[in-house]
């Protein structure tokens, strides 16, 4: 009930995120959300992409520093308050969340983040009420 | 097969027999060195003369010769016998000041090829092994020291040269080779390259014997290689003044580095008083030809820094064994009045799984004060989890501020990224303002 997120450590200089961006162009993977942090050294890009494992395949061969991780994203409706009732329901069960991020697709918001448990907040999730995307349902929408 | 475990009779003598041996040798060497303009010159200096050195305890009497005598005497100035009955000569890079050269003569040829058979064969190689030779080839003395010495053991050699990883590879896999020998990041490098290519070392290749040298690397990285291509890696020790590589070798045990005490006298000395250190103590190695005759030299000052091992080595050879070098008197870094050496940062970094095998060591200065930042390559398969890389940075500077004494800064970069030569390793930069 989890998605496939790209995660790749890269160096705080000019033209590496370019350099890592061609070449998922190259490997002709679709980016859907992406999203970069910073610190003075580096930065760990994480993606959401079509063919994720395919993608990583491409990267490793390519001797780039990434991991395939397991991440969550629910999606909520166009409307106020939807994104507090998903991350209540986690609060309640006492789980906490390493990173969040969102964006839009198909006009419906997608909230993805990590949590310290994922089987269990998926469980409370799904208990919830709340609506998990899956991996299909993202090339779905493509 | 009933091959013996010794490739000559000389490695099995006690130390009576060792010393008897030095002793006869020394003396006939000291009146070979007659012969050379540079060393009657320094005997007449010191006032001593050849009949002077009779004992072992008599190579005290006799100066040091050092690198800058070398170059001062460029080319030919120590040669103790005629050109034109040397053989061959290498020349090492003069980065500064005039190059050196060392001259040898047909039996020093075979002499050395000897000497590095001997090293190979104790550790296991036998004639129906195939052995590639990853070095440089020409002037320097890893190519053709260990062509002559692997052709005289009787293997099949396979002469690659340096570089060329892929090539390297298709070698190894195609020719089926048993024995390589290899730098220490250059094995390294040849992993990598077999992973991208989807070769199992294990699985895909026959090697199982890896000679290493020329380049300080610690326990943990020769653990490491051999982990990595599923081989036994032994330890090499040369250097091109005296002949190359064959000066010592580990055996079996893989504890310290016989070196051989029938071509050499073995000293220890402290490099600031110039006296020997007590018995097992750190200090610069200085060794005396006694088994060359085109270019012999006494008490030449290698800079390497090592010790000897105290105890008897289980293998039955009683020639002294050396500790790895803990680095050159060159390579030493002083920052903030600290003397650093390059190995213990590297002891430091090979303990963790999360980092790759490359660093680079850069000095600068920062509002007027020395500073030391690490780049080091993460391994990889890395955790998405900055507090995780956090702590291991963290982690890292407490170990090596206990080590080293001087807290670096610590940067993680990813696999790759560092200057990477076929050759040596880059691992110090020094960007630091001189005064």
């Amino acid at each position: 009930m989890t998605i496939h997120q790209l995660s790749i450590f890269i160096e705080n200089k000019a033209g590496t995120l370019v350099a890592l961006l061609r070449q998922l162009k190259e490997a002709g993977i679709q980016l859907i959300a992406s999203t970069i942090s910073d610190t003075v050294d580096y930065g760990i890009c994480r993606i959401i992409c079509s063919e994720p494992v395919r993608a990583y395949e491409f990267l490793k061969e390519a001797g780039v520093a990434v991991s395939l991780c397991e991440v969550i994203a629910v999606e909520l409706d166009d409307e106020p308050g939807r994104a507090a009732d998903a991350i209540g329901v986690l609060s309640d069960e006492g789980l906490s969340i390493a990173y969040l991020y969102s964006f839009l697709l198909g006009g419906k918001g997608v909230l993805v983040f990590r949590t310290n448990d994922n089987v269990r907040a998926v469980e409370a999730l799904q208990k919830g009420g709340q609506k998990l995307i899956l991996e299909k349902d993202l090339s779905h929408l493509l | 097969m009933g091959y013996s475990k010794f490739f000559n009779p000389e490695e099995t003598l006690d130390r009576a027999g060792i010393e008897a041996l030095q002793t006869e040798r020394l003396r006939a060497t000291v009146a070979h060195c007659m012969g050379s303009e540079f060393y009657r010159k320094r005997f007449r200096e010191a006032g001593i003369s050849a009949g002077d050195i009779r004992t072992l305890d008599d190579l005290q009497k006799i100066p040091f010769t050092t690198k800058q005598d070398l170059r001062d005497t460029y080319p030919f100035g120590i040669a103790s016998i005629p050109l034109s009955e040397c053989a061959r000569l290498h020349s090492s890079s003069g980065t500064t000041g005039n190059p050196t050269v060392i001259l040898h003569s047909k039996k020093d040829l075979e002499q050395w090829a000897n000497a590095v058979a001997r090293c190979l064969w104790m550790v296991g190689c036998r004639p129906d092994d195939v052995f590639q030779n990853s070095s440089g080839y020409g002037m320097f003395t890893g190519g053709l020291g260990f062509q002559y010495g692997a052709e005289l053991l009787g293997m099949l050699t396979v002469p690659a040269g340096a570089g060329n990883t892929l090539r390297q590879i298709k070698f190894i896999t195609d020719f089926g080779t048993t024995v390589l020998h290899a730098i220490p990041s250059y094995a390294s490098r040849l992993y990598e390259v077999m992973c991208e290519k989807g070769i199992d070392p294990r699985r895909d290749t026959k090697l199982r014997i890896l000679a290493i040298g020329a380049e300080p690397h610690s326990e943990d990285t020769r653990k490491r290689i051999e982990e990595m291509l599923g081989v036994k890696a032994y330890n090499s020790f040369g250097m091109s003044e005296m002949c190359g590589p064959g000066v010592a070798f580990e055996c079996p045990e893989q504890n310290g580095m016989h070196i051989w005490e029938d071509y050499y006298i073995v000293e220890i000395i402290d490099p600031e008083t110039l006296k020997p250190v007590p018995e097992g103590e750190v200090g610069e190695l200085v060794l005396t030809t006694i088994n060359r005759e085109a270019m012999p030299l006494l008490r030449y000052r290698t800079r390497d820094l090592t010790r000897i091992l105290p105890g008897e080595c289980p293998c039955g050879r009683h020639h002294k064994r050396i500790d790895r070098i803990r680095g050159r008197s060159d390579d030493m870094i002083i920052l903030k009045g600290v003397n650093i050496f390059p190995i213990q940062v590297e002891q430091v970094l090979m303990q963790y799984n999360e980092l790759a095998s490359d660093y680079l060591i850069t000095l600068d200065t920062e509002e007027g004060n020395d500073s030391m930042t690490i780049e080091v390559e993460l391994a990889n398969s890395f955790i998405d989890d900055y507090s995780a890389l956090q702590r291991l940075e963290r982690n890292i500077v407490r170990m090596l501020r206990d080590e080293i004494l001087v807290t670096p800064k610590v940067k993680f970069v990813p696999k790759g990224s560092l200057p990477q030569s076929e050759g040596k390793a880059v691992r110090v930069r020094d960007l630091r303002k001189k005064y």
